[in-house]
């Protein structure tokens, strides 16, 4: 903001002279310097902020249609499939932009994670995306409980009923939360609130991640610092182009889901009204969630920490505890990333051990997410089990040992060196 | 000794004085911060109504000896067993089985023949199997939660699988005339 652009409309002149929105606009979306060796896996965070602006826009219009109450909720949903104008075309917007979101944001995650984008200067903009994610997953799974049905109702119970298992005020916690003595209709309007609530709190980080992205500059794929304007390209219209070819793909998609196979990423259990009364008899979450699901029941019942507290003559840390302990330290652990990698060299590219373990993660990741889409019995017990330790140890011990013994490939003097060196 | 009066506001009574005042007056903010945080939280909390809602009265009479019913109690499911002579033999020969959460039968009923509990497994909440006709009850003849796969026995107590305790035995009194108020 050191130097205002000169506008010829008088109006616009006008305006910035008074509030400088549009040289803020000229310079962070029109001339802003990025890297001009970055490719497709740099589209995913434009792509993300596009489904979150659909994600408020339908959720609005569907609020208007929506009432949140155990005798009214369901039906409302069904009357919007069925009566409203366009009513199934906003749901099954809402509904799938939830899974896009979260496609969309898991490879945006990803690729910070193979090309070192959480390193220096850029911690702090990492902390800002985890921030994201946790805040996306505690308004989806309040958003999936709104419909009312029975995967709504169990996924509620199950998920609120992990707080008892913090010791001693666990029960008190968890009749706070319901605001009742199981999830019922308070439980149901104030996930209602929350859930409308949320989304614009993630809209405000949102726009402090890429404020940050904007003063330390987009990372890259060979991870070096850009050193001369030569390195760079404008925004626009290099990656307005390059995110349009990048959003029409991914819309394609997306609407393939929803015109074609709109329950695709659905539970049928769902559609059937929420009954207090009846379990289902496989409750599952959203397929998002299972990973995480697969981490909190791999802790077994006679582990060691619960071992070690009931010799000592009493039971602090139940598997019950362990397992919630585990599944928020698995997101957890992704704020320590940047201090827990210890080499200077950002991208995995020139990282050869790095980058094999991370497609080792990539891979323990479905896998955990295939294990908890299955009952915990048999052989996932224990698929679960290595998965889960895997997961950490990938984190605590693999990423800081490798990043102090491993040697790295020489990196490229710049950005535009190799490129030049081919036109040579 | 003129230095001294020159930077005097740096340490005395001046100067404890307005650092005073400061901490005053933000223990004081801070105070009420705290003190108006607790109406909000606690306006979360269970309502009158639902409080209110908190207690039902169920006419046992009809229930025959071996079968069960399920009433509604705090938005959560009871299961009420009349229990046969051999299920109450069961229980009570279990009481010196080594249990994940030792309890004696007879600390769970007020009556040998009613088994009163909240039908929630004490897992995740689920609503275990054995009240209707058919349905599984697990290996020790009770209950079975097919979420998680633990088996409660004859008198609602976990014996196999993930459950930490056994099912909750809530606030109950017989009222006489074959009636019992839960709450």
């Amino acid at each position: 903001m050191t130097t205002r652009t000169e506008f010829k409309n008088p109006l616009i002149r006008w305006v910035d002279d008074r509030l400088p929105v549009f040289t803020y606009l000229d310079h962070e979306y029109n001339q802003f310097p990025m890297p001009k060796n970055l490719n497709y896996w740099w589209n995913f965070g434009a792509l993300a902020s596009v489904v979150l602006v659909l994600m408020l826009v339908t959720g609005i219009l569907l609020a208007m249609q929506y009432t949140p109450h155990v005798d009214y909720a369901f039906e409302s949903v069904e009357r919007i499939m069925r009566d409203v104008n366009y009513g199934w075309l906003l749901r099954y917007l809402h509904m799938n932009g939830a899974s896009m979101f979260f496609i969309v944001v898991f490879i945006h995650l990803f690729r910070g994670m193979y090309y070192g984008s959480y390193k220096t200067p850029r911690e702090l903009l990492w902390i800002l995306g985890v921030v994201i994610v946790l805040l996306m997953m505690a308004t989806s799974f309040m958003g999936y409980v709104l419909p009312w049905g029975q995967m709504s109702f169990w996924g509620a119970t199950v998920i609120t009923n992990l707080f008892s298992a913090i010791p001693w005020v666990g029960d008190s916690i968890v009749t706070w939360l319901w605001g009742g003595f199981s999830v019922d209709n308070p439980t149901l309007n104030r996930f209602y609130a929350l859930h409308f609530l949320l989304p614009f709190v993630i809209f405000a980080v949102v726009a402090l991640h890429v404020v940050a992205v904007h003063i330390t500059g987009s990372n890259n794929p060979k991870g070096i610092d850009v050193q001369v304007p030569r390195d760079t390209v404008p925004f626009h219209p290099y990656f307005t182009a390059k995110d349009s070819v990048g959003l029409v793909a991914f819309l394609l998609f997306f609407a393939a889901v929803v015109f074609f196979d709109p329950n695709l990423f659905g539970e049928p259990d769902n559609y059937i009204k929420a009954d207090p009364l009846q379990t289902p008899t496989h409750i599952v979450p959203e397929w998002y969630f299972l990973p995480f699901y697969a981490i909190l029941r791999a802790v077994p019942d006679n582990f060691i920490g619960g071992w070690v507290t009931s010799w000592m003559g009493f039971t602090f840390i139940s598997a019950k505890l362990a397992g919630v302990i585990a599944m928020f330290a698995s997101i957890m652990v992704l704020f320590a990333l940047p201090w827990l990698d210890r080499s200077n060299v950002r991208s995995a590219r020139y990282r050869p051990i790095h980058n094999v373990l991370f497609w080792f993660f990539v891979f323990d990741c479905f896998v955990l997410g295939w294990v908890g889409a299955n009952p915990a019995e048999g052989m996932f017990v224990w698929i679960g089990r290595i998965g889960t330790v895997w997961y950490f140890a990938h984190f605590l011990v693999f990423i800081p040992l490798v990043s102090m013994i491993e040697t790295p490939r020489p990196l490229p003097a710049s950005i535009s060196e190799p490129v030049l060196k081919e036109k040579a | 000794m003129a230095d001294e009066v020159q930077t005097s506001d740096a340490d005395d009574g001046e100067s404890s004085r307005r650092d005073f005042l400061y901490l005053a007056t933000l223990g004081a903010g801070a105070g009420l911060g705290v003190a108006f945080a607790v109406p909000l939280i606690d306006s979360m909390n269970p309502a009158a109504d639902v409080l209110a809602l908190s207690s039902i009265e169920v006419d046992l009479s009809p229930i025959e000896e071996g079968q069960a019913i399920t009433v509604k109690w705090r938005g959560k499911p009871v299961f009420i067993r009349h229990r046969t002579a051999a299920e109450i033999q069961t229980a009570r020969a279990d009481d010196a089985v080594d249990l994940p959460d030792p309890q004696a039968d007879a600390d769970r009923v007020q009556q040998p023949e009613w088994l009163i509990m909240v039908g929630v497994c004490t897992h995740l909440g689920c609503i275990p199997l054995g009240q209707k006709t058919g349905d599984p009850h697990g290996e020790f003849g009770g209950w079975f939660c097919p979420c998680h796969g633990s088996h409660y026995d004859t008198s609602g107590r976990i014996r196999k699988g993930p459950a930490p305790h056994n099912l909750t035995v809530p606030h109950y009194t017989f009222l006489g005339g074959g009636v019992v108020r839960i709450g």
